[in-house]
């Protein structure tokens, strides 16, 4: 097997005295698509969060291709990163909300290219040239010139996924990205992220979208209580569950 | 009362084309007439009176010295909201910073300088040279590389314009750092998590966004500003109030001299209105689905609606216009 794109070892988080993380392990290959479902208050969005540094952890490691995202190591030392550098680092992975977060007074295309440019200090030739490529790519061509709020939940998510992408990110993390929206909204979403993973993104995705993880999943991981219960292949983990608890929420949310 | 008319199948409903009759509102039409009375009995008074002494006013106007005075007091206003700006806008900064000392400096000008009065700031930079002959420049606690006389460095009108941007900048503090509070705490973590460098975060994502709550606010507070510059009339400096008074102990038309000033700083403030208007419409691109339009706009699009209509209007019923 090669090296994995997100690794993700021992990692605990508490908020006070309530432990959210209790010991995640969690390998993701490149080009992989792994989809983590678990019920509300499990400790998903930490995990997410954590692995971008948006969240800091109090024990383990989070490595993206190798590189630790907040902190450099000397030996056995890991130094912690100073701001500047963590969001330097933190390019490499791009990060879709539940709730957008688009920057309203902000153009879409100034949305997409916002980044890049500041961030990454790419030439804005090419920066713009890609812009148009990506909102292409999730169809909003025509949208380019509109603020977020003229644009409905669905075309404003696939906005936000298209910002996501302009970073050439190793990896995309997606925090529930249709959770808040319409029903008829979620398929244009679901569609956007499809076309992704078969274009061999590196994706690692919390949804209730049971359907879409089989669909596309590569790997399929449960998540209850700061643990992961049990993982793997689509087939596996959601049609013959070996835990009673992975039973148990299946049978709620299908 | 009438039978509605939609009741009736009548040739126009089957063509589809039924004409909208505007309902009449005779109670705004009275409230209308009343208040227009009530204006032209003011505007009678102001007139006819000859105690208000109009001959005067006109005459005094656009005197040089009432001229000028009206040129400083633009100047100080100008200097006292922007130094008072700037330095509130580090003040909050630092208020929200996550230095401790930095966060605990901030408070603790913002408490001093909104709890003494103006007026007692500015006799006090005023009198600043008596308390510190020498203002020295050089290391601090150490050796000093040059020094000046206080007197010569906060004159009058640097004391008047020192006291009053310090004064702004307590209160700009607690405006702009409510501007940054009003902003949506998730537009800072989408910024982080796209890695956008810090300064990048404050000033391209977070300060357009607060300026939405910043500029009404500055906006009463550089209006507030204009008028409170009169403050400084103590320190005998020629600002507008300052200046009418000196004109009015000479001819001693008191009631004619402070109507210069009134309609002056009805002008000025009539001014900043309109700017503060556009300015707001310029922050809140993106920010409504729709902006609306300047008055400007308005007028245009009803003299192109009425035009439109007149044309409209088939030749043969078009009857008593024209
Ligand atoms: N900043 C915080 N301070 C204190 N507790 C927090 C904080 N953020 C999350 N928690 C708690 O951590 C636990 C895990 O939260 P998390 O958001 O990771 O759950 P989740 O699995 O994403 O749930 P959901 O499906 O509802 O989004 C919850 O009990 C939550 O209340
Ligand atoms: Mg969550």
């Amino acid at each position: 097997m090669s090296a994995p794109m997100v690794d993700v070892r021992g990692v605990h988080k508490s908020y006070g005295p309530l432990e959210v993380l209790r010991g995640v392990d969690l390998r993701v290959q490149p080009g992989e698509v792994t989809v983590i479902i678990g019920p509300s208050g499990s400790g998903k969005s930490t995990l997410l969060r954590s692995i971008n540094h948006l969240e800091k952890i109090d024990r383990g490691y989070v490595a993206i291709d190798g590189e630790f995202v907040g902190y450099r190591r000397s030996g056995d030392r890991l130094h912690e990163l100073r701001e500047r550098d963590i969001l330097r680092r933190r390019t490499q992975i791009g990060f879709v909300f539940q709730n957008f977060h688009l920057f309203p007074h902000l153009t879409v295309r100034e949305n997409v290219t916002e980044a890049p440019i500041s961030a990454q200090r790419r030439p804005r030739d090419e920066v713009e040239a890609l812009a148009t490529e990506l909102l292409e790519q999730v169809g909003l061509s025509d949208k380019a010139g509109a603020y977020p709020r003229q644009l409905s939940g669905g075309q404003q998510q696939r906005v936000a996924i298209a910002r996501a992408l302009a970073l050439r990110p190793k990896v995309v993390l997606f925090d529930e990205p249709t959770s808040a929206l319409d029903p008829e909204l979620v398929g244009e979403v679901l569609e956007v992220m499809k076309a992704l993973a078969r274009s061999g993104t590196t994706m690692i995705v919390v949804t209730h979208e049971i359907g879409f993880a089989r669909e596309v999943a590569d790997t399929v991981v449960f998540m209850d209580a700061g643990q992961i219960i049990e993982q793997g292949p689509p087939g596996l983990v959601l049609d013959r569950p070996r835990h009673d608890r992975t039973r148990a929420f299946l049978s709620k949310v299908l | 009362m009438t039978a509605p008319a939609v009741l009736e199948e009548t040739a126009a409903e089957s063509a589809g084309s039924l004409t909208v009759i505007k309902a009449r509102h005779p109670g705004r039409w009275i409230a209308g007439a009343v208040v227009a009375v009530l204006l032209a009995m003011a505007v009678n008074a102001l007139v006819t009176n000859p105690a208000w002494d109009w001959p005067v006013v006109g005459a005094y106007l656009f005197h040089p010295s009432v001229l000028h005075a009206v040129l400083f007091t633009v100047e100080l206003t100008a200097l006292g909201i922007v130094l008072g700006f700037l330095l509130g806008t580090v003040l909050a900064l630092m208020r929200l910073s996550r230095v401790p000392l930095l966060a605990s400096a901030a408070w603790g000008y913002v408490w001093l300088f909104r709890s003494v009065p103006l007026i007692l700031q500015l006799l006090f930079w005023y009198n600043l040279a008596a308390l510190y002959k020498q203002i020295s420049f050089g290391v601090p606690f150490g050796p000093a590389f040059f020094s000046v006389g206080s007197m010569d460095l906060i004159g009058p009108v640097t004391a008047a314009a020192l006291g009053l941007a310090l004064h702004q900048a307590a209160y700009a503090a607690e405006i702009v750092r409510g501007g940054f509070l009003s902003v949506d705490p998730g537009q800072l973590e989408a910024a982080a998590a796209l890695g956008i460098p810090r300064a990048r975060q404050i000033f391209r994502i977070q300060l357009p966004q607060a300026m939405r709550s910043i500029v009404p606010a500055a906006g009463n507070e550089i209006i507030g500003l204009v008028k409170g510059t009169s403050v400084v009339y103590i320190m005998a400096l020629p600002e507008l109030f300052y200046q009418v008074q000196v004109i009015y102990n000479r001819n001693g038309r008191v009631i004619a001299m402070l109507l210069v000033a009134a309609i002056w700083y009805l002008v000025l403030t009539t001014v900043l209105s309109a700017a503060q208007y556009y300015v707001e419409r310029r922050f809140g691109r993106g920010l409504a689905r729709a902006l609306p339009p300047t008055p400007v706009q308005r007028v245009r699009r009803i003299l192109t609606v009425r035009r439109a209509a007149r044309r409209q209007r088939p030749a043969g019923d078009g009857g008593g216009r024209r």
